[in-house]
């Protein structure tokens, strides 16, 4: 799945001489392009610092940097970076950081970034785009690379779970089903275990709507709201932790709007997750399809109780 | 250097020192670290750069990473005309613009700064993109040696090394202190020759006020493709016997009558009677 991220990223690259491909020695994902972009790629060795300093740099002359790296590294070493010479000039620099969360697989804490969105969402004027899928991947970069903000992309290559068909505009969520019972928002790696969430429980009987929200900032607040408003229960699904993450954004809306909603999120609470390959790391965190629909089926019973 | 230059050139300077000393109330600025790098400045902006006016398209990028140095800069452009020293004589009201630490608003000013050993990975990214062009435009990042304790600025000089920036150089304003302590007491930075020219840069040492010796240090041409450091030993304070080099003169705020002692003292008078408490801040 590498390949479509790498073509994506070329398509823009090849059409506009403002782009410039970065990395900080992170090249799996982008492992062509250094033939096929010649000088306009640029790797500065394991150095996230520098890579954020000269992206900020090529950006104040006109340019488009696209800045790879592990998510851990680039988004927390180089953060006073990011947040100073990339935030407080609010350059276009596009920052990908991967290994993100769940798909730092058995690298272990040091490598998962259970951070990196609420860093980033601190950040004023960042945007922060959380992809579904690799497909969900290529359909929004070039509205990301467009933008005249800086931006995260938390970069996710996992397979097309669904077919995304909605346009891709900055700060839109795509609304994937419609539910009366419980709405599942989730940004990110997971999605493809939320939607089997979702359709098992509407196996079993319920209502269940599902939002792939894409941009953690901004958020797509009216859509989301109104969604939140149509169904009993929210769930909040992501692979980061409940401080700073989706879950956090979700309550910030709620708060700001002066609406009340029973959320339940799903999110890492108290410690970073279980190092393994993926199927095995989803599942010892409970959050494969399975384990992640009788979690949400839990909640349900749970506030129907209480209700 | 032509002896009518060398005299422009100091000519400049005092005035400049004079409009950095005005700063040094009212709330005050980091008068030591900007007066050892007033005659960096003035070589740069009235001698070495090709800088007609800020935003000039074709103009050289200079980039203050030292940022607490700032009073220098604003000075040394108001003296050329390339600012309103109207908007000195507002130094730290909100709205100014003008405050202890650059801010790209103010017209020349290439970049923010203030948080030590960002600006020579910016610096390089610009280098990068002017190379990318094909353009002659040359790039000199000012380093205070007290920043050269952060890493940052030592990756940055590796990957200028390795991308062959030779249209980048490194200026280090060698005044011997960081905030508080000599950086030889401290964290040595000797032998820092030796250290550079490992990292791949093309060395010149210079006499940081001596401007005869700054365009000889300039001017070297090392082999294409080599990154530049120029090494400029000052006084931090100098000018002003008073401030030079005493380490608890590192922030200065003083009351406007001593501002007029030390002025007196600016232009060869006796040394000035100092009462305020300095103020160490960091």
């Amino acid at each position: 799945m590498t390949g479509i991220y790498e073509e994506a990223l070329y398509g823009l690259a090849a059409g506009d001489e403002r782009v410039v491909v970065m990395t900080a020695e992170n090249r799996a994902p982008i492992r062509g392009l250094a033939e096929r972009l010649g000088e306009r790629f640029r790797d500065v060795g394991i150095a996230e610092q520098t890579l954020v300093g000269a992206a900020a740099g090529l950006a104040l002359q006109g340019r488009i940097p696209i800045a790879h790296a592990l998510s851990s590294f680039l988004t927390m070493r180089a953060f006073e970076f990011i947040r100073t010479d990339v935030g407080v000039a609010h350059l276009p620099v596009k920052l990908v950081g991967s290994a993100a969360g769940i798909l730092s697989e058995a690298n272990g804490p040091t490598h998962q970034a259970l951070e990196d969105v609420g860093l980033m969402r601190l950040i004023p004027g960042m945007e922060v785009f959380c992809p579904a899928d690799v497909e969900d991947l290529a359909l929004g970069l070039p509205a990301i690379v467009a933008s005249p903000a800086p931006a995260y992309i938390r970069l996710n290559l996992r397979p097309p779970a669904m077919t995304h068909e909605l346009p891709f505009e900055i700060g839109r969520a795509e609304l994937v089903e419609r539910g009366s019972d419980i709405l599942i928002l989730c940004a990110g790696a997971l999605f493809r275990e939320a939607l089997e969430a979702g359709r098992r429980l509407a196996d079993a009987g319920l209502s269940v709507g599902l939002v792939n929200v894409r941009m953690v900032e901004p958020l797509d607040e009216g859509p989301i709201l109104d969604a939140m408003r149509g169904a009993a229960l929210t769930v909040v699904v992501e692979d980061h932790f409940l401080r700073g993450g989706l879950a956090t954004a979700i309550a910030e809306l709620l708060a700001a709007k002066g609406e009340t909603a029973a959320v339940v999120p799903i999110s890492f609470s108290d410690r970073w997750f279980d190092p393994a390959l993926l199927p095995r790391a989803l599942e010892a965190a409970g959050l494969d399809g399975p384990q992640l629909a009788g979690r949400i089926q839990k909640a349900w019973r749970e506030r129907r109780r209480t209700t | 250097m032509e002896e009518d230059e060398r005299v422009r050139l100091e000519h400049l300077a005092l005035n400049v020192r004079e409009r950095v000393l005005d700063l040094a109330t009212n709330g005050g600025c980091f008068l030591g670290a900007s007066l050892s790098c007033v005659d960096l400045l003035v070589f740069l902006y009235a001698r070495w750069l090709r800088f007609p006016m800020p935003g000039d398209p074709e103009r050289d990028l200079a980039f203050l990473s030292k940022g607490h140095d700032v009073p220098a800069l604003y000075a040394t452009l108001a003296e050329l005309g390339h600012l309103d020293p109207a908007l000195l004589d507002r130094h730290l009201e909100p709205d100014s613009g003008v405050y202890w630490h650059p801010n790209r608003d103010v017209p020349g000013v290439e970049f923010h700064s203030g948080s030590l050993g960002h600006l020579p990975s910016v610096g390089i990214g610009v280098a990068c993109d002017l190379k990318l062009r094909g353009s002659r435009r040359r790039v000199v990042v000012v380093l205070g040696d007290g920043e050269l304790d952060e890493g940052s600025v030592w990756e940055a000089f590796l990957v200028a090394a390795a991308w062959k920036l030779d249209n980048v150089w490194f200026l280090v304003d060698r005044n011997g202190f960081q905030a508080n302590e000599r950086t030889e007491r401290l964290t040595p930075l000797e032998p820092l020759r030796e250290k550079l020219e490992a990292f791949g840069m093309y060395v010149s040492e210079a006499d940081g006020h001596d401007f005869a010796s700054l365009d000889r240090a300039f001017g070297a041409e090392p082999r294409p493709g080599q990154p530049r450091a120029v090494v400029a030993r000052t006084i931090r304070g100098k000018g002003i016997p008073s401030i030079e080099s005493l380490a608890d003169r590192w922030f200065c705020n003083f009351r406007s009558d001593e501002i007029e002692r030390l002025r007196e003292e600016l232009r060869g008078g006796a040394a000035a009677r100092l009462e305020s408490e300095a103020l160490f801040v960091r």
